[in-house]
């Protein structure tokens, strides 16, 4: 997998790399030369002989180059953007109620479960008369917040523990046992655990999810750290008296980008649903904390009511919408930012 | 190997060790209303006596001493909420045949579709459209990506409310002795491992393809659908081999998620209500199960894949994998 609507994309520019290739033959061999010409012994030319391999290769640009090439996943980027700005613009805009102000009537009966489009609100209200749709934006900010903070940690942790365990030979044992063990520990189990025992509530949950997340990461660095370590470029560094902080961020690091990206990208839907899981076992946000966990908790209890079944249709709807993106854009950005993909 | 497997029991056994006195410590800060039934009727004094009665007052190392004594006994404790005085024990065993007759049945449908699926997927690739290649990735990238409670919730939804559903005639809720209502739960357990499995075996399968002692084969004229069989999913299996171990012992456990939205009267929903209700015991002694069958299952795993794989070698350096 991760090769989505890529193949297409690879065999085009093997393609066009052959063409070039023939384009190239035939200068060089081009009939310009005559017979003698191409058979005499070439002058010594001091500017041909300093001429060294260059290209105007940049890793960036082809990277972003390959990505821009997936329309898949531009779409989804493109979606995921437009969302991202929204849900931080959307209470600035006019005419936006509280995600928690619970709306009355004149008669001061609450306007429960108004349906969408009725009375102003976008979306509906929800069975205790809050409006659906600016809790639906909230429970989405909550939601990304969650997603980005633990991918955030994760790779900082990860990131951190991989290098030192990869690269100082010391400590390799000490944390290979300490991988052994802490990843027999089951993820869910730990969820559950920790949010049973500690308050519910945001930090709750990403501390929960932060705390065996960076495993995966860190030994994945740990292990490309292993092979590259010791190359020539590597061993010429440290020859050359370079500080190990320098090596690590300019040799090693760089190197890993498109697996760091990778990981961070799948990490925000995978904490995205823990947070819906745990909050549908009774163990995660208070109801008070709009989330997409809660209203998708919500709208299922209603399920069983045709003309209730929106409340639990849009948080579904714009979950999926999020995930999805961040898993198909995480994989195509790391197939993107794979050198090997940037035939050129 | 005899090695290797001992030096793999003795750090499994560490590992549990470690959960368990961690789990142990974790729930002896939780409040102590998880103890008792009616706590809010009840006195001071008749609390502290209840304290004392349970060991709650001792020091805690004591305790935990005594929470291991209790284990190797085989005795999880008794429920103080959930079912008042009965044994988990006897509550265990009367939920796990449930969760494990639903478990079974669901990894056997996912190995039947998931491995054929991973199959069909790994031959397409070579085919001239990768048609059956495309559309299950479309497949996969769906399961993989929307978080499960998504699916899960859509699956019941689909199947108990929609039209077509109601015509069959599935329900909302499992019953007892009804088949019927067996399938949307299978469905909902079984479509993530399909993915799962044919994910794997078509990377693994690709991969493999690729290699020369296949292309050799492929040069000598072997057909391909004996290269397929006997050559390349034979050894792409191989690393799926280590999850089976896991998957069947975690069927003790059900899941969570479909046993509760089902109403299955399994573990998996036995824990969410022991967390719902707060029954401090009950949520120990699971967790506990829990914990014990996946790393029993991890263990396993690695055990039989070393056995399967004979290309495995025991000198190299663990954890460098």
């Amino acid at each position: 997998m991760g090769k989505f609507g890529f193949k297409s994309y690879r065999r085009q520019m093997e393609e066009s790399l052959g063409d070039k290739l023939t384009e190239q033959l035939k200068q060089e061999l081009s009939p310009e030369m005559s017979e003698e010409e191409l058979f005499t012994f070439a002058d010594f030319d001091t500017e041909n002989a300093e001429r060294g391999g260059y290209s105007d290769y940049s890793y960036w640009g082809s990277t972003l180059r390959a990505f821009f090439q997936n329309k898949v996943a531009v779409f989804f980027l493109i979606v995921i953007l437009a969302m991202l700005a929204f849900t931080f613009i959307q209470p600035y805009l006019p005419g936006q109620k509280d995600p928690l102000t619970i709306h009355n009537n004149e008669w001061g009966l609450p306007l429960n479960n108004v349906k969408p489009g009725e009375q102003g609100f976008i979306l509906g209200t929800n069975s205790i008369g809050q409006d659906l749709w600016s809790r639906i934006w909230a429970g989405t900010r909550t939601s990304l917040f969650i997603g980005f903070s633990v991918a955030l940690v994760e790779a900082v942790v990860g990131i951190l523990v991989g290098v030192l365990w990869g690269y100082v030979r010391k400590l390799d044992f000490f944390f290979t046992e300490l991988y052994n063990i802490l990843d027999n520990i089951p993820q869910t189990l730990l969820l559950i655990l920790i949010s049973y025992v500690l308050k519910p509530g945001v930090s709750t949950i990403i501390f929960a999810l932060c705390l065996t997340g960076w495993l995966g990461m860190a030994r994945f660095i740990r292990n490309q750290i292993i092979i590259i370590r010791d190359r020539d470029y590597n061993l010429a560094s440290r020859c050359l008296g370079i500080p190990t902080r320098r090596i690590v961020f300019k040799n090693l690091l760089p190197y890993l980008v498109s697996v760091i990206t990778m990981r961070m990208a799948l990490a925000i839907p995978s904490a995205i649903g823990n947070e819906v899981f745990v909050t549908y076992i009774g163990i995660g946000l208070p109801l008070d904390t709009p989330s997409l966990g809660n209203l998708i908790n919500t709208g299922r209890s209603l399920m069983t009511m045709a003309s209730l079944r929106y409340q639990l249709f849009f948080p579904v709807v714009v979950l999926a919408i999020i995930t999805i993106s961040f898993y198909i854009i995480g994989n195509a950005f790391a197939d993107a930012a794979d050198p090997k993909n940037h035939v050129k | 190997m005899a090695k290797y497997i001992i030096k793999r029991v003795l750090r499994s056994l560490l590992t549990m060790f470690i959960i368990i006195t961690i789990l142990f410590c974790l729930l002896r800060m939780m409040p102590i209303e998880g103890y008792f039934e009616n706590y809010d009727k009840m006195t001071e004094t008749q609390i502290q006596a209840k304290l004392n009665v349970l060991g709650l007052n001792d020091p805690l190392p004591k305790q935990l001493w005594n929470f291991y004594k209790q284990l190797l006994q085989g005795d999880l404790g008794t429920s103080n909420v959930y079912r008042v005085g009965v044994s988990i024990n006897e509550i265990v065993a009367e939920k796990m045949p449930v969760s494990l007759r639903m478990g079974l049945m669901s990894l056997c449908i996912s190995l039947c579709l998931g491995l054929p699926l991973g199959i069909l997927m790994a031959r397409s690739t070579r085919s001239r459209f990768q048609i059956g290649d495309r559309l299950g990735t479309v497949f996969i990238v769906i399961v993989q990506a929307l978080p499960s409670a998504v699916y899960h919730i859509l699956i019941q939804f689909l199947g108990s409310q929609s039209s077509v559903g109601k015509a069959i005639g599935f329900k909302m809720l499992f019953e007892e002795g009804e088949p019927i209502t067996y399938v949307l739960p299978l469905i909902s357990l079984s479509i993530g491992s399909i993915a799962y499995y044919a994910m794997w075996l078509r990377r693994y399968m690709v991969d493999e393809a690729n290699k020369d002692y296949i292309r050799l084969a492929r040069a000598k004229g072997v057909p391909s659908a004996k290269i397929s069989r006997s050559h390349v999913f034979r050894n792409a299996f191989v690393p799926l081999v280590q999850y089976i171990p896991n998957s069947i012992l975690l069927t003790l456990m059900g899941s969570l998620y479909v046993e509760s939205l089902y109403s299955i009267p399994g573990m998996g929903g036995l824990l969410v209500t022991a967390i719902k209700r707060q029954d401090n015991t009950l949520v120990q002694a699971l967790v506990l199960i829990y914990a014990v069958l996946s790393i029993l299952g991890l263990l396993l795993g690695d055990i039989l894949m070393a056995i399967v794989d004979p290309r495995i070698s025991f000198s190299k350096k663990e954890g460098s994998r």
